[in-house]
């Protein structure tokens, strides 16, 4: 059984014939080919593909793409701006929160909802908000440094970008 | 994951109607186990009923001694709402607990109980605070509803609508949570109710059940001390590679303790 699903995907309307098993995450990397969002465990573990839909982080592994019809997504590819690196962005490459960067579109989305939330947060938030985040290179500390500067970034404007 | 087929009904009425008419119909909540086990082919739905698209099933609604809760109300939307936070502020904390964010952004309160995971966090609270599910059909009184390992008092297509959960004079949710999955090995909420304190443990046995020990020991002294020496017997409660039972029935004592004093602060 297919269905034709359409959505914003980062500010464009898409859409595709899918298969109603189709999973959010194959139908973005797949369909839409936007292979920034990745695939790491599939069992909604390790947050590697987690996207916004309608302003709130998900699990794209553990959505169906038809769950997402007409709603707002917004994946790692829609983040910069103009050319330019998100603030958040910018800092897991200046605080080196990222190795191998598998995991780093997955972080980065989840990092951007918990400042939607909660723009000032501390060292503790910060560890609970990605308890759905894993990281198998970096132990971490980088990371939450990076998340910790990105919110400060965006909370300054600095780069000239304010939110998402 | 088996091929099937996905319906969105706009109301309860058009969700009961497919069900009616297909025995394999499946309901979709959250997805946060169902999606799981189907990719597993553990389950084979010909149709998946998404019970998003149903406004009756939104909301949360202050009715003086109790808050009504729909049951596809999100774990986030319950922790981080003004009217529980303010009126039963356990139950927002214990929403917050449950697995991650991306989880509790997508997770149910009904879903959550009609699945009935052991280990789920939110039938402790159900029981703890004496709530009451209503049903397409009729309303369940939680004594009444925790049946087994995965089942509840609901019939086959029948649709959990919300969950009244009355105000208690003081409750906390203590839960000590697996590291790697963050479903509670052992979680206990404590509530002092209008029926006297009600003590609820999930996690430890196949389904979530009362204390009456501790329930007792707790209506004479509402303190951790007036459990001191107390235990629960571990025959009936689960052991794996995480927990034994006599860990489970120790932890029970230990949360028990930690949601008193919570409760009390």
């Amino acid at each position: 059984m297919t269905k034709v699903v359409s959505f914003i995907l980062n500010g464009k309307q898409v859409r595709a014939e899918v298969e109603c098993r189709t999973l959010l995450v194959e139908m973005l990397r797949e369909h839409l080919r936007h292979t920034g969002t990745h695939v790491g465990c599939d069992t909604s573990q390790c947050g590697a593909c987690v996207v916004h839909v309608d302003g709130r982080s998900v699990k794209s592994c553990t959505m169906l793409a038809v769950q997402a019809e007409a709603s707002e997504v917004l994946t790692i590819e829609g983040v910069a701006r103009n050319g330019k690196l998100h603030p958040m962005q910018e800092a897991f490459r200046e605080y080196h929160g990222l190795q191998c960067g598998f995991c780093t579109p997955g972080m980065i989305m989840s990092a951007l909802d918990l400042v939607r939330q909660n723009p000032d947060p501390d060292d503790r938030q910060i560890r609970a908000w990605l308890d759905g985040n894993l990281c198998r290179c970096t132990g971490y500390q980088n990371i939450v440094r990076a998340v910790k500067a990105g919110a400060g970034a965006m909370r300054t404007g600095r780069n000239g970008i304010r939110h998402v | 994951m088996y091929e099937f087929n996905y319906r969105r009904p706009e109301s309860l009425a058009a969700a009961r109607e497919i069900l009616d008419g297909d025995d394999e119909a499946m309901l979709l909540a959250g997805g946060m186990t169902l999606l799981p086990t189907m990719k597993l082919r553990l389950a084979r739905p010909s149709d998946l009923v998404d019970l998003a698209g149903i406004d009756e099933l939104l909301g949360i609604s202050d009715q003086e001694s109790a808050i009504e809760i729909g049951a596809m109300v999100r774990h986030a939307d319950v922790a981080a709402s003004k009217t529980v936070r303010s009126s039963i502020p356990a139950l927002a904390a214990l929403a917050g607990m449950i697995g991650d964010a991306q989880v509790r952004n997508r997770g149910t309160l009904g879903g959550s109980i009609a699945n009935s995971d052991p280990s789920a966090d939110y039938p402790a609270a159900v029981l703890a605070l004496n709530a009451v599910i209503t049903t397409d059909r009729r309303q369940i009184a939680a004594d009444d509803y925790f049946k087994g390992l995965f089942e509840t008092a609901l019939q086959p297509k029948e649709i959990v609508r919300s969950v009244r959960f009355p105000k208690p004079a003081r409750a906390a949710y203590a839960k000590f949570p697996n590291p790697a999955s963050r479903y509670a090995v052992v979680g206990v909420m404590v509530a002092e109710t209008r029926e006297g304190v009600r003590v609820a443990v999930t996690g430890a046995a196949p389904r979530a059940f009362r204390a009456s020990a501790l329930e007792a020991a707790l209506n004479e002294t509402f303190s951790a001390d007036a459990l001191d020496g107390l235990t629960i017997p571990s025959d009936d409660l689960m052991s794996d590679l995480h927990a034994s039972a006599e860990y489970r029935a120790c932890l029970v004592g230990v949360m028990a303790k930690r949601a008193v004093t919570n409760a009390s602060g």
